[in-house]
Order: structure tokens, then sequence, then C-alpha cells
């Protein structure tokens, strides 16, 4: 069976658990489900942060998450899979991203999920502002996390 | 062709998009950023470490060296941080 992807750019917030249940639930070829959500900090570099607003490329976002979890469904036997990032401005304790992966077994789930939120902090067009007390200044790019993307590139 | 920048490349050219006609020697997405960076203070100012500047051509992420012609819509904003 071919699976498609549930791939969702919103400025409303989503529900983990709901999200979970709509990809598993009434399934018994699914044995594993693993979940990443990203949180909005209350702080950046050990200073408290009021919000951020995150800034994306309408049309990019969609098709360039898309090129991902296609691929994320080509080297893992994915039985589902669902991506969703917010935009806008967004408090700390709110939820940002979720990945959330199904597969017979735990590994390709794990692995797949891994994946794509390593080529979703690199590559999926969003640029995040933070708003503190001493203003507001955009987030910088981590070279860690460009580390993390590329030991997925195929030798 | 259209232009759409984003993130800090929008504020510091002040816009989010504009249509532009470059001349035929402009081949290339550096060409681009080139030809731009010479139409004013703005530009040259988003555009001053041009390696820092990642680019799409129709909503696809392209080197550099990539040749812009036959694109619709070619994008130019900092490395990205979302996730």
């Amino acid at each position: 069976m071919s699976v498609t992807a549930t791939i969702r750019i919103q400025q409303a917030d989503f529900d983990v658990a709901k999200e979970i249940a709509a990809l598993s639930k009434g399934r018994t070829d699914v044995g594993a489900v693993v979940t990443f959500s990203g949180v909005c900090r209350g702080s950046e570099n050990g200073e408290p942060i009021a919000a951020l607003t995150l800034e994306h490329y309408p049309g990019m976002a969609e098709a360039e998450i898309g090129r991902h979890a296609d691929e994320a469904m080509s080297r893992w036997p994915l039985k589902g899979l669902t991506i969703i990032h917010r935009f806008g401005r967004i408090a700390p304790g709110e939820n940002i991203v979720l990945v959330v992966t199904a597969s017979s077994h735990r590994q390709a789930a794990f692995e797949a999920a891994e994946f794509l939120m390593d080529y979703l902090k690199t590559n999926a067009p969003f640029w995040k502002r933070e708003e503190s007390e001493k203003g507001t200044s955009w987030i910088e790019a981590r070279d860690h996390d460009d580390d993390a993307a590329a030991r997925w590139t195929k030798p | 062709m259209k232009v759409k920048y984003f993130a800090w490349v929008r504020e510091r050219v002040g816009m989010a998009e504009e249509t532009v006609e470059p001349p035929a020697d402009v081949r290339t997405v550096n060409d681009l950023i080139g030809w731009l960076s010479s139409r004013g203070e703005a530009y040259a100012y988003a555009f001053e470490k041009p390696k820092v500047i990642r680019a799409a051509i129709d909503h696809a992420h392209v080197k550099p060296d990539a040749v812009i012609s036959g694109a619709r819509e070619i994008a130019f904003f900092p490395p990205m941080t979302g996730g």
C-alpha cells in the first residue's frame, strides 16, 4: 500500500495526541509510532524571550517539505507520515513543529523522524525572529544543524 | 522574473518582492546578486556577504552558479532556522 504524507503549514496550533491517533487508530499494520514535537523555549542563549515569530516562504515550504517526505518514504518502509510546521508569532511553551512517523518496526520510524527533523532545520524555508526586552533579532543558523543534516547524505 | 526576499534580506532590501528584467549577461544566481547589488545601497547592504545568502529558483534550492534563464521566481534569504 502506498503511503501519502500529510503535510500542513499553518498558523494555528495542533493537537499532538490527535495527530498520533490519526496515523495509528484502527490499524494493525503499524507497530511503531515515533513523534517529535518542537516547542518554543522561554530563553535563547540564556536570555529570556517573550516570543518567536516564524516567517516562511509560502509555496516553497510545502514543496521542500514534500520533497523530504518523499525521500523519507523511499528510504524507510513507513506506514504513515505527518509533518506540521507553524508560522507566525509563537509564545514560549507553544508547539512549533511536529513530525510523526509510523512503521511496522521501531528503527524505521526513529530514523525517518530524525532524518526529517535534521532536514527541516536546515532546508525548510522558515526563519525565526526572537522578541525580548532588548528588542527583536533574527536567530542565527547553527553549524551543528548543518552537520546533523549532512550525516544523512548518501555516499 | 519575480524576485522575492525573506527575513533580514527582505528587511535590508526594504521590500518583499519585485519584478526585475536583468540584462542578458546576467546568467547565474551569482550574477543576479551582483546586478541587484549595483542597484543601490539597500541592495548592497542586503548582499554584502554573498556567501551567507541562500537562493531558490521556482521553490527549489539552488547553488550560486545555477542558471537563471527560464526562472519564474527567484528568492533570496539567509540560512534557514526553522524546525
